[in-house]
C-alpha cells in the first residue's frame, strides 16, 4: 500500500519521538516501503550540530542505526531552512513533495489551547500534503 | 571527546572551517519546561536575570523619575564630554580595521566555511540590513541634522549663513550648505556602519565558522576562553538583552510620540497619552505578527515593503525639489565628506564642542550600544558571504545609501530654508524652535501633495518601527535562549509584547528619556568590548581556510 515513508525527526528531542519511530518502522516492515527521516535545521550552530554539514552526517547516521535496527531499508534528508521555529511546517510539506513520499508518518505533542492561535505542524502538514499523513500521539 | 554517536556530541572538525573545540553544549544550561500551555526552552540564568533587572529598572524609574532623569540626564552628558576622544578614535579605528580587512587576504574566508552559499539574495538581506540598521533615524535626523548643522552647530567652524536677524549671508552659503551635509554624513556613513559590521563579523564568524552559538557571549570566546560560558557570558549577555530592550522599548515610546506628532500636524489629532498608547499597542500588534511569521514570511517581507515605500518618498522629493540641484548637493556633499572626514574625526584642538561632544560622541555611543541588537541581526542573516563581500556590503553601501538620502532631503529643506527664509517651515521648526519630530513634515510641506507624502512619511516611521521591533525580538529570544534559534513561539512573543509594555508604562509613567540615557551610557563599557572584539576577529580568521 506505501512504497516510501518520510519521517519529521528532531534529533534534540529522541526521546519524544520512540513511538513515533516504531510505528514508522513497523509500517515500513509491514509494506516492504523505505523510510526517509527528514531533519529540518537552521544554519546556525544548535544543541544537535555545529553546522549544516555535521548535522546531515549526524542525521545520516541516524538513519542508518534505525534501519538496521528495524531491519528496513532507511535514508534521510536534510532541510535548512531560516527559521525553524515558523518555517518547519513549510520544510516538511516540501520535504513530503520532493521525496515523492506517500505516507508521513510525525509525532505529535498533547493539543492545547495554544493550537487554536497556533495550529499543531501535524495539522498544518496533514493540511497541505498530498499523501497520507499519520499523526502519532507520544 | 570526539565520539559521534547520537546528538549533543562534540564534532569532528569539518575541515572547511575551524571549529572551535569546547566542552560547551549548546543549549546544556536551558530549561525546557511548560508554563501552562506554553512550552519553554530558556537560557538559565540569562533569561530570568534579564526579565526581572528589567522589571527592576522600570519600577525604579516610575518610583522616581526626577531622580531618575537627574541622575541619568547629568551621566550621558558626562560621559560623551569626558570621553569624546575615546569614542571618536574608537570609532576611527573600527572604520580602519574594516578597511583593512576587505584588502587583506583574510577578505576570502568565508562566513560558514568554504563551501557555503549565501541565504539570501542582495535585496532582500541589504533590506534587512538597512531596516533594522537605522531606517528610522534617517526619517528622524534626515531633515534636521543638515539644517542644523549648516545653520546652528558649526562643525569645524565653518560659519552659519543666517544671520541673527534671520537674514541670509550670502559669503557663507555655499561652504555651510557643504559643511551641513558632510558633518551629516560622517554621522550615517562609514563609522557607523563600521560599529555594526565588526560586532556582527565576530558574531558570525564564531557560529557558523567555529560553531559556537549564536549569542554575544561566543564572540569572546578568544579572550576569555571556556569563562564565556560561566558569569563572564551571562552578564555579557544580559547586557545585551538590557541593551536591546530598553533600545528598542524608549525608542518605540519616543516614535509614538512623533508619529503623534506628525499626526496632529496633519490632521489635528490631538497630541496625548491615549493617542501614543494605541499607536504603541498597534505596532507590537504588527510586530508580534511579523515574528509570528517568522524571519522570512514576516521580518524580510515588512522590510521589503519598507525599502519600496522608502525608495518611492525619496524619488518623489528627488523630482520635487529639482534633481539637478538635488544631485549637485549629493557631488558637493560627497566631496566635502571625502575631505572633511578626517578633520571631523580628530578630538584633538578642536573648539567646535558642541558639535563634537553633542552629537557626534552622542552619536558614537549610541550606535555602539545598539550594536549587540543589529550586529546580532546582521550575523542571522549574512550566513555565506566572503568577509569582504560582507565588510563591503555592510560599510560601503549603506553609507552611499545613507549620503544620497541626506542629500535629498537635507538638500531639499536646505533650498527651501536658503530661497524663503521667512516663509519656511523647515526654519521655524529647526533653526527658530527646535522641533525634531517636525522637522520632516516641515520639508514635506515646502513641496507638491505634501498632504499625501506627509501621510506616506508617518506610515514608513511606523512601518521602520515594527521592523526595528520584530527583529529587535527575535534577537532577544535568540539571546536568552542560549544561542538557540529554533526557541518555541511562545518566547518570541512574550519578548515583543514585554517591549511594548515597557514602553507604554514609562511612557504613562514617565522615564522615557531617563532609561534612553541610560541604555546610550552603556555606550562605553561596550566601546572596550568592541575593541577586544576587534583583537577576537583577527585571531579567529588566522586559521580559517581563505578561498
Amino acid at each position: 500500500m506505501f512504497k516510501k515513508i518520510m519521517m519529521p525527526v528532531d534529533l534534540a528531542h529522541q526521546g519524544d519521538l520512540k513511538k513515533a519511530l516504531a510505528c514508522a518502522a513497523d509500517l515500513a516492515s509491514h509494506y516492504g516501503a523505505e523510510i526517509v527521516y527528514v531533519g529540518v535545521t537552521a544554519a546556525a550552530p544548535s544543541a544537535t550540530a555545529h553546522n549544516p554539514e555535521e548535522f546531515d552526517a549526524k542525521l545520516k547516521e541516524f538513519a542508518a542505526g534505525q534501519g538496521r535496527e528495524h531491519g528496513v531499508t532507511a535514508s534521510s534528508k536534510t532541510v535548512l531552512c531560516h527559521d525553524p521555529t515558523t518555517d518547519v511546517d513549510d520544510a516538511i510539506v516540501k520535504a513530503a513533495k520532493d521525496t515523492g513520499a506517500d505516507l508521513v508518518v510525525m509525532a505529535s505533542h498533547v493539543p492545547n489551547v495554544l493550537d487554536i492561535v497556533w495550529p499543531s505542524n501535524g495539522g498544518r502538514v496533514a493540511e497541505h500534503v498530498d499523501c497520507t499523513v499519520m499523526v502519532v500521539r507520544s | 571527546m570526539a565520539e559521534e554517536t547520537t546528538n549533543q556530541g562534540i564534532p569532528r572538525p569539518e575541515g572547511n572551517a575551524d571549529l572551535i573545540q569546547t566542552d560547551y553544549e549548546i543549549g546544556q544550561d536551558n530549561i525546557q519546561t511548560k508554563v501552562g500551555p506554553f512550552g519553554l526552552d530558556i537560557h538559565n540564568p540569562v533569561f530570568v536575570i534579564s526579565g526581572l533587572v528589567i522589571i527592576a529598572f522600570v519600577a525604579y524609574a516610575l518610583a522616581a523619575p526626577t531622580q531618575a532623569a537627574e541622575f541619568f540626564g547629568w551621566l550621558r552628558p558626562a560621559l560623551t564630554s569626558t570621553f569624546d576622544w575615546f569614542f571618536l578614535w574608537s570609532a576611527n579605528i573600527f572604520v580602519l580595521f574594516c578597511l583593512v580587512l576587505i584588502v587583506s587576504p583574510y577578505g576570502s574566508v568565508r562566513l560558514g566555511g568554504t563551501d557555503a552559499r549565501p541565504d539570501y539574495g542582495y535585496t532582500g538581506w541589504f533590506a534587512m540590513l538597512f531596516a533594522a540598521g537605522m531606517g528610522i533615524g534617517l526619517m528622524f535626523f534626515g531633515v534636521l541634522e543638515p539644517v542644523y548643522h549648516m545653520a546652528i552647530s558649526e562643525p569645524l567652524g565653518v560659519p552659519s549663513p543666517i544671520a541673527e536677524d534671520g537674514s541670509i549671508i550670502e559669503a557663507n552659503v555655499d561652504a555651510a550648505r557643504r559643511m551641513g551635509l558632510a558633518a551629516t554624513s560622517y554621522h550615517w556613513a562609514l563609522h557607523p556602519w563600521a560599529i555594526y559590521a565588526v560586532v556582527a563579523l565576530a558574531l558570525a564568524l564564531f557560529s557558523y565558522n567555529k560553531g559556537l552559538p549564536l549569542t554575544i557571549r561566543s564572540a569572546f570566546y578568544p579572550i576569555f576562553g571556556e569563562r564565556v560560558w560561566g558569569w563572564t557570558g551571562h552578564i555579557i549577555d544580559t547586557l545585551a538583552v538590557f541593551a536591546t530592550l530598553f533600545g528598542l522599548a524608549t525608542s518605540l515610546g519616543f516614535g509614538a510620540q512623533q508619529a503623534n506628532a506628525g499626526l496632529e500636524h496633519i490632521y489635528g489629532l490631538p497630541n496625548n497619552t491615549t493617542v501614543q498608547v494605541i499607536l504603541i499597542i498597534a505596532i507590537t500588534g504588527v510586530a508580534l505578527i511579523s515574528v509570528l511569521r517568522g524571519l522570512d514570511g514576516g521580518v524580510k517581507v515588512l522590510s521589503e515593503i519598507n525599502m519600496v515605500i522608502a525608495l518611492l518618498l525619496l524619488l518623489f522629493v528627488l523630482f520635487a525639489a529639482g534633481v539637478g540641484g538635488i544631485l549637485s548637493d549629493f557631488v558637493a556633499g560627497l566631496g566635502a565628506y571625502l575631505r572633511e572626514v578626517v578633520p571631523l574625526s580628530n578630538p584633538h584642538g578642536r573648539d567646535d564642542t558642541g558639535y563634537m561632544q553633542g552629537w557626534t560622541a552622542f552619536y558614537w555611543a549610541w550606535w555602539i550600544s545598539w550594536s549587540p541588537f543589529v550586529g546580532m541581526f546582521i550575523a542571522r542573516v549574512s550566513r555565506g558571504r566572503t568577509v569582504r563581500e560582507f565588510v563591503t556590503c555592510v560599510l560601503i553601501i549603506p553609507s552611499l545609501v545613507c549620503l544620497l538620502w541626506m542629500a535629498v532631503f537635507g538638500g531639499a529643506a536646505i533650498d527651501q530654508v536658503l530661497t524663503d527664509p521667512a516663509g519656511s517651515a523647515v526654519k521655524a521648526q529647526v533653526i527658530d524652535s527646535y522641533n525634531p519630530p517636525l522637522s520632516l513634515f516641515a520639508m514635506l510641506e515646502g513641496l507638491p501633495l505634501s498632504s499625501i507624502t506627509s501621510t506616506i512619511g508617518i506610515i514608513l516611521v511606523i512601518v521602520f518601527f515594527v521592523t526595528s521591533s520584530d527583529s529587535g525580538s527575535l534577537v532577544i529570544d535568540t539571546i536568552t535562549a542560549g544561542g538557540k534559534v529554533d526557541a518555541p513561539v511562545p518566547q518570541r512573543v512574550f519578548w515583543c509584547t514585554f517591549e511594548g509594555l515597557v514602553a507604554i508604562a514609562l511612557l504613562i509613567g514617565g522615564g522615557l528619556g531617563a532609561l534612553q540615557a541610560m541604555v546610550i551610557s552603556t555606550g562605553l563599557p561596550f566601546t572596550v568590548i568592541l575593541l577586544m572584539i576587534c583583537f577576537a576577529i583577527f585571531k579567529g580568521l588566522m586559521n580559517e581556510k581563505r578561498g
